[in-house]
């Protein structure tokens, strides 16, 4: 593939497939807890919380952007302090990228997350229970390994959404080749250059090919995870 | 709770005490028991509390008010709340609740860790009448044999004592004519039981001490 791509595509899919990864496998943990406490949990603000997760959803992906950049930009509220206390910065970095897909697919993951703790019987949790199993042994040993298909099929979901993330990404960290530029947004810039349609479609094939490689892998996953944990 | 109590029921050698009031609606469960070793029935028509009683003492509801006892330690009182996983009682519930992601054997060794004891999983499979069914998942078991697996289980956890929701409610004449001698086993053991059920039969096969539960009361 690395034959029939340019340099710099090769180099923004490489990027994408990078950032993906990343804003996946960083945001999981999260994921997991977010969705753990909206299934499961009452506690005072669960709405707001729910609100706040949704919220990347149904805002303009520019908007998301744009609150990334006042709050995680060099001169941001939470950017600035970072900056100086560390020297680490998001701005125009493929971290930066990798934040901004996070919080784009966070919604799809907490979603998927959620929705299958919510399925698993809590009746087989008090049993694990009265066995000895603490909560948190309860959840590592029967809630995890129940909702597995869900939480796979939500990274899995999440990942995908990762590589096409566009809207957030350029406005918080720009399209800079090698730096920030993903396949979306290489192919937002080929189209900007006349005569850039060939490098477009090029792009796009490869988008193509690799979503449908993530739902095929999801549903071979979520499958393969849904007969051991039934017991088939 | 306003109102006359209920009545009480007493033991001997008390291993047991409950003392619990909750209301669901309409309905009042007012119950005190004290229960000796060996097998305490706690009988009584559907509805009348006694799967709620033994979620109680199991430690997987609050009641409204409670005061749970066993051999001296206070599971259960005002301030006080020692939740399930510290109680040391196994439990066998009516459909078994076998988790579903495990080998029979691994459901069988589940709560031994726990116990801190290595547990003789084989051994108990054997005695069970499941040796053979050790690399099957649960569903792939018959109701008697699930039952089978979840007295095992229970049992390789090391309980203080045993909790028995109807466990032979969901099956067969034949399978509970094969069942009720293990429980008797389980019996002849020294481990306390307390033994939830609607069936007769039963009561009179298993129970040095029944306690009768109806409309939310002891009678």
């Amino acid at each position: 593939m690395s034959d029939w791509l340019s340099p710099a595509e090769w180099l923004a899919l490489t990027l994408s497939l990078k950032v993906a990864f990343w804003a996946t496998f960083a945001s999981l943990p999260f994921g997991l807890l977010v969705g753990h406490a909206l299934a499961r949990w009452n506690f005072w603000g669960k709405g707001l919380l729910n609100a706040a997760v949704l919220l990347p959803l149904i805002l303009p992906p520019v908007v998301t952007g744009y609150l990334l950049l006042v709050t995680f930009g060099r001169n941001g509220a939470v950017g600035a302090w970072l900056y100086q206390a560390t020297g680490f910065t998001f701005a125009f970095q493929w971290m930066g990228a990798a934040l901004a897909a996070a919080v784009m697919a966070f919604p799809l993951m907490v979603r998927a997350i959620r929705l299958s703790i919510e399925a698993v019987d809590t009746r087989l949790e008090d049993a694990a229970g009265t066995l000895g199993a603490s909560p948190r042994w309860v959840w590592l040993t029967v809630t995890l390994p129940l909702a597995l298909p869900g939480v796979l099929a939500g990274a899995v979901l999440a990942f995908a959404k990762a590589m096409g993330e566009f809207g957030a990404t350029i406005t918080f960290v720009a399209s800079i080749p090698g730096q920030t530029q993903t396949v979306p947004t290489a192919i937002y810039e080929a189209l900007q250059v006349p005569g850039g349609e060939v490098a477009a479609l090029r792009l796009v094939m490869v988008s193509v090919v690799v979503a449908m490689g993530a739902v095929v892998a999801s549903e071979w996953l979520a499958r393969g995870v849904a007969r051991r944990v039934r017991g088939a | 709770m306003a109102g006359a109590r209920c009545g009480a029921a007493g033991a001997g050698r008390v291993m047991l005490r409950v003392d619990m009031q909750h209301r669901f609606g309409d309905f009042a469960l007012d119950v005190a028991f004290a229960a000796g070793p060996g097998v305490t029935a706690l009988v009584g028509p559907s509805g009348a509390g006694k799967s709620t009683v033994l979620g109680v003492v199991a430690g997987l509801m609050r009641a409204d008010r409670a005061v749970v006892q066993f051999d001296g330690q206070v599971l259960q009182a005002p301030g006080i709340w020692v939740p399930a996983h510290l109680r040391r009682f196994g439990v066998v519930f009516q459909d078994a609740r076998l988790l579903p992601h495990l080998t029979v054997a691994q459901n069988l060794g589940y709560g031994a860790r726990f116990a801190g004891v290595s547990g003789d999983v084989a051994g108990v499979a054997e005695s069970l009448g499941v040796g053979h069914l050790l690399a099957r998942r649960p569903r792939d078991l018959s109701g008697g044999e699930r039952q089978r697996v979840a007295l095992g289980r229970a049992l390789l956890a090391s309980p203080r004592m045993m909790l028995m929701d109807e466990p032979l409610a969901a099956l067969d004449s034949a399978r509970k004519a094969e069942i009720l001698p293990l429980i008797a086993a389980v019996k002849a053991r020294g481990i306390p039981i307390l033994y939830v059920t609607h069936s007769e039969a039963e009561v009179t096969a298993l129970a040095d001490q029944i306690v009768r539960l109806d409309g939310g009361c002891v009678v």
